[in-house]
């Protein structure tokens, strides 16, 4: 078999060190002026996708990011990472505010036909929306086998050995590809994109699409009715003695 | 030796005709005026004699230069490069720096520990190849020869992440790049480049430069290492050893000054001259003493540097054989903005630290960002860090737009950043109190890195009389040009239209009409009319002191102290001017809050200003320097205090 052709989805997502903020008219959390980067677990995708084509197992990695404009950014990291070229689907703002893992799995899967992918892969889930749904969906809209959160690949032969992370240890799977990865936190260590590939990058193909261009309709059946920050957490109190305790949690009830 | 470049010349007040050729005191003002004919990067015959160079340069019409600092000293405002504050990067560039920027700093929060390289004395081996592997070994090395390419500002931003994390790798990467490599940057050949930059760039190669000696400081030219020709010429042999040289025991490529014998093609007389020259450790009879133990930036290496028949090969002559004075000035001139940026960085992480504190701590039952002593405080070192960082961008912008002439802009930044950061390091301590004293707070360690600042690269003493020895030597050719002109009257009628107006305005106490509120946004005119009766004020007084003490001005280092903390004081309050109106104009968010910034730093800088003018010809500062200067000998002869004890024993 000759070598593969990887597609990598890439999310952008508010950077995991900024403390969220809501929006005061509760739609959503504020996102202008806000830093944002590649949604960590898809930082850990691109890099395992780079290391099959250091291992010559690929031959092209080309990564995929769905939304506004600045999602360029998120997708000259990967170049610099080491994709070699870049899809970016377009998204308004407006129509993003809704976007669904459905929807994303829909471009992915047309995408993964049209550039003839023999393995997409995506991180378990992001950490925005945790939804982890997206590796999942894009398997069965393309009827591929999936290997989710994965901490280990490898190809033997024209399968690949898959190590996944589950409830209390590892499950070892074989895959048929074309196949379906979502990447777990121990898969790999991601590297740092250095100055002179992001430099490169920049020269690196950037094909921009529409949803109609790949014939997914993103009209919004939800509505967003609040968003909310989590409930302050109340002070605690200190208790002198054993006793105390039991008597203050007899007067609250709850002994 | 060199006394053809010890010219100063000056004019009366009056406008006499008569000429003051000066001869400065030997070495500095050899240090003085080749640095500026090197910062120009004019090649003058250098071997001419004394007398033939006078009667040359007394031919040649003074020069014109956009220099804002320059004209600063003639009492002109030259507003080419500093109004409006310039913008020199493409939308292409920004992009590209915006995307630098995050990989940067990220690297330094999650994988540099600067307590821990303090610590260790030396920076993690994983950060080191970290840090190669970035590629901020080559940040301004072209990209086909395995660098990022960037320009100055580019520059500038990166830097300015790094010293607000660790000084310490800062060191490292600034003698390695700022000045270790710098001279082949701007002097190498096309094969010298192609052979060393590619891996200077990858981190493979660290470099050093090598300037001074145990005997030879400040006073950079009276180096004693030396290289001679071997007899079948092909290579020069060098001898010496290099003090306090920064990456020295790590390097492998130095820039190395030595003096070299070079041959007067007129004179035929042969004389010792600084050369540069590009060695491998390789080469042989390179060895370094062990790590110097300092106060601070532990992180980087600093060792002696020996070479003992040393074999360099002709081809790595850099620059001209005799002309390594330029070298090496060129190369420092071009690194202090970095310097500022770097600096402007570290105060940022100072005032950090300090307003974290602030608005925590609570005593007397309030926060101390409540108490006026501390918004003082913070208020000063938040003036001073946008000052920084003013001049800072301006600098290098000006750099990018091809200035030449930036060598006082450069010194006033290199002295200003130090003193600030100084300043700013030492208040947050303040601020937090015996929290700031403990090393794990971090700022103990900003504290000692920051010493050194004010010291190497030029000392600020020195930098503080290269500006004011800079400007008023330009000053005093344009004010001969002016006597000259009253030789003959008829022709010059222009000439001294302009100049006698301007006096005769001044004598009745008259401004003469200088303004700067056409560059400034209308919020800040107050604070442009200030700066505009500074700058009148300036050039007045260095016109009343050249005319007073002619040559021997540069034997009062008092006075021209003070003449070079106004110019200092009003460069700032330019910078600050000119970046605050653009924000201003440019509606930024942060525009109120800037313009509020630079009132009240311009209010202040220009009382200090009309101070320190005052100072430098009142009766009783006068006196005062005497007594001084009394006070030192008296106690230097004396070996110690002089003073009997209060308890008499």
């Amino acid at each position: 078999m000759s070598a593969l052709r990887v597609l990598v989805g890439c999310k952008r997502v508010i950077d995991y060190a900024v403390k969220i903020r809501v929006k005061p008219d509760k739609t959503g959390v504020v996102t202008d002026g806000v830093k944002h980067s590649m949604n960590p677990f898809d930082e850990i995708a691109i890099e395992e996708a780079v290391r099959l084509k250091e291992k010559k197992i690929a031959s092209e990695v080309i990564a995929v990011s769905c939304g506004p404009q600045q999602c360029q950014e998120t997708l000259r990291t990967a170049l610099a990472m080491g994709a070699d070229r870049a899809i970016h689907v377009d998204i308004d703002s407006k129509d993003y505010e809704t976007l669904q893992p459905i929807h994303v799995s829909k471009f992915l899967a047309k995408l993964a036909q049209d550039e003839k992918a023999d393995i997409v892969i995506v991180g378990k889930q992001a950490i925005d929306d945790d939804c982890n749904q997206t590796g999942q969906m894009t398997a069965a809209l393309l009827d591929w086998p999936q290997a989710t959160f994965a901490s280990k690949v490898e190809k033997n032969n024209g399968d690949l050995t898959v190590i996944r992370e589950i409830d209390g240890g590892l499950e070892t799977i074989k895959v048929k590809l074309p196949a379906i990865l979502t990447a777990d936190l121990r898969l790999n260590e991601p590297r740092y994109a250095t100055l002179p590939n992001i430099m490169k990058a920049k020269k690196k193909p950037m094909a921009k699409k529409t949803p109609s261009d790949l014939g997914v309709d993103v009209a919004s059946r939800q509505e967003i009715v609040s968003v909310e920050d989590p409930p302050v957490r109340e002070a605690g109190q200190k208790v002198e003695s054993v006793e105390e305790l039991v008597t203050k949690l007899k007067d609250s009830g709850l002994v | 030796m060199h006394k053809s470049a010890q010219i100063l010349p000056l004019c009366q007040r009056a406008l006499a005709s008569k000429t003051f050729g000066i001869n400065i005191s030997p070495r500095l003002s050899s240090l003085i005026s080749r640095y500026r004919s090197t910062a120009t990067a004019t090649v003058e015959d250098n071997v001419t004699t004394a007398q033939t160079e006078v009667k040359k340069k007394a031919e040649i019409k003074p020069k014109e230069t956009k220099s804002f600092a320059m004209n600063l000293f003639r009492g002109r405002v030259m507003s080419d490069e500093v109004f409006p504050y310039p913008e020199v990067l493409t939308n292409e560039q920004k992009e590209m720096l915006q995307a630098l920027i995050d990989p940067t700093a990220k690297f330094f929060e999650e994988q540099n520990d600067a307590l821990k390289n303090d610590a260790l004395e030396k920076v993690e081996d994983h950060v080191m190849e970290g840090l190669k592997a970035l590629g901020a070994f080559g940040l301004q090395v072209p990209e086909e020869l395995g660098g990022v390419g960037l320009s100055n500002t580019q520059y500038a931003r990166l830097v300015e992440i790094v010293g607000s994390h660790d000084l310490g790798v800062g060191i490292t990467l600034g003698a390695h790049q700022s000045i270790g490599f710098k001279g082949i940057l701007l002097f190498g050949t096309p094969e010298q480049k192609a052979q060393y930059l590619p891996k200077l760039a990858s981190g493979e190669n660290m470099a050093a430069y090598c300037l001074t000696e145990p005997a030879s400081g400040s006073d950079a030219a009276s180096a004693k290492c030396r290289a001679e020709l071997s007899p079948d010429g092909k290579h020069f042999i060098l001898n010496g050893s290099k003090l306090w040289i920064s990456n020295g025991g790590l390097a492998e490529i130095f820039t190395v000054f030595a003096q070299t014998p070079v041959k007067d093609e007129k004179t035929g007389e042969t004389k010792d001259k600084l050369s540069a020259f590009i060695v491998e450790r390789s080469f042989g009879g390179v060895s370094n003493g062990p790590p110097e133990k300092k106060m601070g930036i532990k992180a980087s290496n600093t060792a002696e540097v020996y070479f003992e028949d040393c074999p360099i090969p002709v081809e790595n002559v850099l620059g001209e054989v005799g002309g390594g004075f330029k070298v090496a000035m060129n190369v420092l001139n071009n690194g202090r903005f970095g310097m500022a940026a770097a600096l402007s960085g570290t105060m940022n992480y100072c005032i950090q630290k300090a307003i974290e504190h602030a608005s925590q701590r609570t005593q007397f039952k309030k926060k101390l960002s409540d108490f006026g002593s501390i918004q003082e405080k913070i208020a000063r070192m938040v003036m001073v860090q946008y000052v920084t960082e003013s001049m800072a961008y301006m600098l290098s912008a000006n750099m990018d737009q091809g200035a030449t002439e930036f060598q006082i802009e450069a010194a006033i930044s290199k002295v200003y950043a130090s003193e600030a950061a100084w300043f700013c390091a030492d208040e947050a301590v303040q601020i937090l109190g015996g929290m700031g004293y403990m090393r794990d707070c971090g700022l103990e360690r900003v504290v000692r890195d920051l010493r050194i600042f004010r010291i190497f690269e030029g000392t600020n003493e020195i930098l503080r009389l290269l500006v004011a020895l800079t400007g008023m030597n330009h000053a005093g050719e344009h004010l001969r040009q002016l006597q000259k002109a009253l030789e003959n009257p008829l022709a010059n009628v222009g000439t001294l239209f302009g100049a006698a107006g301007t006096r005769a305005k001044r004598m009745a106490g008259m401004s003469t009409g200088l303004s700067l509120t056409q560059y400034v946004h209308k919020d800040l005119t107050t604070s442009a009319d200030q700066t505009a009766k500074a700058i009148e004020n300036f050039g007045f007084t260095v016109e009343d002191l050249l005319t007073k003490y002619k040559k021997n001005i540069i034997n009062e280092q008092f006075i021209l102290n003070r003449v070079s903390d106004s110019a200092i004081d009003i460069y700032a309050m330019v910078c600050v001017l000119s970046r605050a109106s653009r924000s201003l104009s440019n509606g930024l968010e942060s525009a109120k809050h800037e313009s509020t910034i630079c009132q009240v730093f311009c209010d202040e800088a220009s009382q200090k200003i009309e101070k320190n003018l005052k100072l430098t010809h009142s009766a009783g500062s006068l006196k005062n320097y005497k007594q001084l200067a009394q006070i030192s000998s008296d106690v230097m002869e004396n070996n110690g205090t002089i003073q009997e004890h209060p308890l008499g024993f």
